[in-house]
């Protein structure tokens, strides 16, 4: 058994509490009567709103056209009636127009037989065309797929992110034990476009996973993949930290394997990606679940299809708990880059010895230094933001940081210290 | 408005300064048992005065009262350790006093001061008032080592008892509320010039190690005093680098000065060069 690898420096080791969620198989969640689909979805631009009110739309129908490299298109995730165009804010404060869907009509795709597209006979544009005209986008929170496998170059290695570093989500999970022939024919479509020999296709899961998705290991390693074990360290799932544990110096493309199930389907189903899988979790909901949601279900719903609230949360989240955004209310609509719907109650925010009782003063304890994945010094960095000097934040680094969290979760003072960071860079 | 993480993890600031303020009851306690009321006295004095040092000056100055972060009380509590039993009150009172009000609080609260609150404190007495701190703590060397880490030496409150401040620096090392690298150095280099030199001009590597380590505040600076993080550097290389500097001055202070123990003195030095340590330790890795 080789030894586990991992990123070299910093990092931090929450508790994972993904015991909660991670053996509920997927389940779909209700079709919601009404669905709310911004035209942005992701980290990019928004696609143009290609409809108006009182015009009826059928499923899988594209709704918002990408124009620009930073846009996606938006296709219509229910049939059904365009109830009115409006502007919302999005849980990560963005502002985007949304079109309201009315749920009407028939389900022209869902259930009925189709044909399977047998993907070795497209030529490498025709690929990239469906992935993009798809609307496919990283659904670990990133850029549009085709824009950056576009922009990939000639990378010596594909790397299959199923690490999930994040505490509570285990979407990504019961994908690799579901749907692993899905996500590593995806992974083989990639692998196609630029030519990679299976064994420079990495499948990378964390070291305590190794047993339970002995079957995803044993599928990857009968295409000829490699199978690379990584320590449970946040931030492990990210990109740059896979490619520091893994890479090795070569130029790697990191695709996450609900992405690879997006292209899979977009490639050989010619689906539009109109659902993904949500893990919804957290002391606060009955019934702990990984949904099969479509886009622009209200958080409410989903939800409910959890058995509903177990007392009142704390606190929700959208997306992980290290990253994600904290919303006030479950109003806002499923999108591309959410993981998760975290609503957690206060026992587990206020765990023994962690209370997260107000900012206090800097005392200076470096903590913060040590956790940095970039060994960047946080508490030097807040100090020259609080004084206002962008030349010492040239030099101390401060263009590195990923915003990860990882000094804020060791922060003695609870200073939000990934607020100040990156309130930094404007200066 | 609530940004990332939504986690946390280890101890609040606050938590870890009562953490130290509780480690450090047991030995106060004794002391008190084995000195009588005036022990208590010095102590509570010296505690009263910080934290109404700290609210007059927050309340002078219109800032955020913050007596709740625990860092006035620990500073109280660390100056008393500092005195003997026997010395009128006003003197715990004037360290507090200057602790808070100078060296403290004039550079923004906790945090931004240089110095360890405590040591300045404590300094700024032993220069006002030698003649409180000229006594010299071999005079009970008659006694059995044993009973020395059982019973405590002679000297000021916190000297009373090794073994209970040990103790109580145990459960702050698990739970890394002080870190390792500075009582490691510290008492480290400490030891190792005691022991050859401190046996000068009868020869070199005969000096007189427990008598050393269990009097004149060492193992109270070195656990206690040294580690406070705001006047520490911010790198394990870093700290080693204090620590071992604090070990040497207070062995050259004590030694060779007027002195009956050196390491105030010595600990406010090397506070003084910790900017320098961390600039210079910046590339190191942690």
């Amino acid at each position: 058994m080789s030894q586990a690898r991992t990123f070299p420096r910093g990092g931090v080791r929450p508790p994972d509490r993904k015991s909660l969620s991670e053996d509920q198989p997927i389940r779909k969640a209700c079709v919601p009567s009404f669905a709310l689909l911004p035209m942005r979805q992701h980290a990019g631009e928004p696609a143009r709103c290609l409809v108006s009110p009182g015009e009826r739309v059928r499923e899988g129908m594209l709704i918002g056209r990408a124009e620009g490299p930073g846009a996606a298109n938006v296709h219509a995730s229910v049939p059904g009636l365009i109830r009115e165009v409006l502007e919302v804010v999005l849980p990560s404060g963005a502002r985007t127009p949304a079109v309201r869907i009315e749920l009407d009509g028939e389900f022209e795709c869902t259930g009925r037989p189709q044909t399977a597209r047998n993907w070795r006979e497209f030529i490498r544009h025709e690929l990239l065309e469906r992935i993009e005209e798809k609307g496919v986008v990283g659904l670990g929170g990133g850029q549009p797929t085709a824009a950056k496998l576009r922009a990939a170059g000639r990378p010596q290695l594909l790397l299959v992110n199923g690490v999930e570093s994040e505490p509570y989500l285990t979407a990504d999970h019961r994908l690799l034990v579901e749907k692993a022939a899905e996500v590593l024919t995806g992974a083989q479509i990639v692998a196609s476009l630029f030519e990679l020999e299976p064994a420079q296709v990495l499948l990378c899961i964390t070291e305590d996973r190794r047993q339970t998705l002995a079957s995803a290991h044993g599928q990857a390693a009968a295409l000829g993949f490699r199978v690379e074990p990584l320590a449970a360290r946040y931030p492990q799932g990210e990109e740059q930290q896979l490619r520091l544990a893994l890479a090795g110096g070569l130029d790697a493309l990191v695709l996450n394997v609900g992405t690879l199930l997006a292209i899979y389907e977009a490639v050989v189903w010619g689906t539009p990606l109109i659902e993904r899988v949500v893990t919804v979790s957290g002391s606060a909901v009955r019934r702990p679940s990984n949904l099969k949601a479509r886009l622009g279900t209200r958080l409410r719903e989903l939800v409910e299809d959890c058995g509903g609230l177990a007392g009142r949360p704390e606190r929700i989240v959208v997306g992980g708990p290290l990253r994600g955004f904290a919303v006030a209310d479950l109003e806002a609509p499923l999108t591309k880059e959410m993981a998760g719907v975290l609503l957690l109650g206060r026992g587990e925010l206020r765990a023994r010895g962690s209370g997260t009782a107000g900012e206090a003063a800097c005392i200076g304890c470096g903590r913060c230094i040590e956790a940095c994945p970039w060994g960047l010094r946080p508490l030097e960095l807040y100090h020259w933001i609080r004084e206002g000097e962008p030349r010492e934040l040239r030099r101390l680094g401060l263009e590195r940081c990923t915003e990860c969290g990882c000094c804020a979760y060791v922060c003695p003072s609870r200073i939000p210290l990934v607020r100040w960071l990156a309130g930094g860079r404007w200066l | 408005m609530i940004s990332a993480p939504h986690l946390h993890a280890g101890p609040t600031s606050r938590r870890m300064m009562l953490s130290v303020v509780v480690c450090l009851l047991p030995a106060g306690l004794w002391a008190v048992v084995r000195y009588g009321p005036p022990a208590l006295y010095v102590l509570l004095a010296s505690i009263a005065a910080s934290l109404l040092t700290e609210l007059a000056i927050a309340a002078l100055a219109f800032r955020r009262f913050t007596l709740g972060d625990g860092s006035a009380a620990l500073t109280g509590l660390l100056i008393g350790f500092t005195l003997p039993p026997a010395v009128p009150l006003y003197v715990p009172i004037a360290a507090a006093v200057f602790a808070i009000a100078v060296v403290k609080m004039t550079f923004g609260g906790l945090g931004r001061n240089w110095m360890n609150p405590a040591l300045g404190g404590r300094v700024f007495v032993m220069f006002s008032w030698p003649v409180f701190f000229h006594a010299s703590p071999a005079a009970g060397r008659a006694d059995s080592l044993l009973r020395w880490i059982w019973n405590g030496t002679p000297g000021a409150i916190g000297d009373v008892s090794a073994t209970l401040l040990v103790l109580g620096s145990v459960y702050l090392f698990v739970r890394r509320i002080i870190r390792w690298e500075t009582p490691a150095a510290f008492i480290g280099s400490f030891s190792l010039a005691v022991w050859a030199f401190a046996g000068l001009p009868h020869g070199f590597f005969r000096g007189d190690l427990p008598l050393y380590l269990l009097t004149g505040g060492l193992l109270l600076g070195a656990l206690y005093q040294a580690t406070d993080p705001v006047t520490s550097p911010l790198t394990r290389v870093g700290r080693l680098v204090f620590g071992a500097g604090c070990g040497l001055l207070a062995f050259l202070v004590r030694r060779f000065g007027p002195y009956a123990e050196g390491v105030a003195p010595a600990v406010v030095f090397m506070n003084m060069l910790v900017p320098l340590i961390n600039r210079l330790t910046r590339r190191a890795a942690c």
